[in-house]
């Protein structure tokens, strides 16, 4: 299942609900101010970290670009442009808004 | 492979009524079809053609109806979440006996079967919103 999560994890806690509801080979795409969960450092990244071995975590680039912190992510999560994004929507069954 | 896409937000909120845009385009670039985009809550915001963007920002509502001609989409607002914003065709305008209608250009409105025949129809329903 792709979960998609639209909000900073500093203003809701989508993410985490996300993070900690999501099945192992989930794929989870952060998008909008969700991208802000991908910051390198801050007070979700272990959170965020401990989910990588288990499912994968995306970054929408635009997004990223728009807020200045395309540099600042972690390791190990991976880049899509909106293209991305369908094919993402594409190879999983369900699509499933952490909103 | 085919998609409904749910809009639950205004334009010029916060930024779905953009991705939803942006989603619907790179999808039909990659020749996947868009069986409908249903607008519901604060989406139908993104259906009166009264929107007046200023002149070097985008123009949401312009979007959506140019896009719908471009690839014949069918744009659906939701009744019920319409009537409680103001937004109304001229024969909802009429029936609730209003002076005016401001439904943009290729966007019908009708009910929540419609977003549930999306979601049986389609392949995928993607939501986008706060």
């Amino acid at each position: 299942m792709l979960h998609t999560v639209n909000k900073s994890p500093f203003e809701k806690n989508s993410l985490v609900s996300c993070l900690e509801h999501a099945a192992d080979g989930s794929a989870i795409l952060l998008i909008e101010d969700g991208v802000y969960g991908a910051l390198n450092g801050s007070a979700v990244a272990d959170k965020v970290k401990s989910v990588m071995g288990k499912s994968t975590i995306y970054a929408l680039g635009p997004d990223l670009d728009a807020r200045g912190i395309a540099d600042k992510i972690m390791d190990g999560i991976k880049v899509v442009d909106y293209a991305g994004f369908v094919d993402l929507a594409c190879e999983n069954d369900k699509v499933q808004a952490w909103l | 492979m085919k998609f409904t896409i749910q809009v639950n937000e205004g334009p010029y909120q916060h930024q779905s009524s953009d991705t939803a845009y942006q989603f619907a385009k790179a999808a039909l670039e990659k020749g996947h079809e868009i069986f409908r985009v249903f607008f519901y809550h604060d989406g139908v915001n993104n259906a009166t053609r009264l929107t007046t963007p200023p002149q070097d920002d985008r123009n949401v509502v312009n979007r959506w109806s140019e896009l719908a001609k471009e690839h014949n989409l069918d744009l659906v607002v939701c009744v019920a979440a319409a009537q409680r914003r103001g937004i109304a065709d001229k024969d909802e305008a009429q029936r609730n006996g209003k002076d005016a209608d401001n439904l943009a250009d290729g966007f019908r409105i009708s009910g929540l079967g419609q977003l549930i025949e999306g979601g049986i129809q389609s392949d995928r329903l993607v939501v986008f919103g706060d």
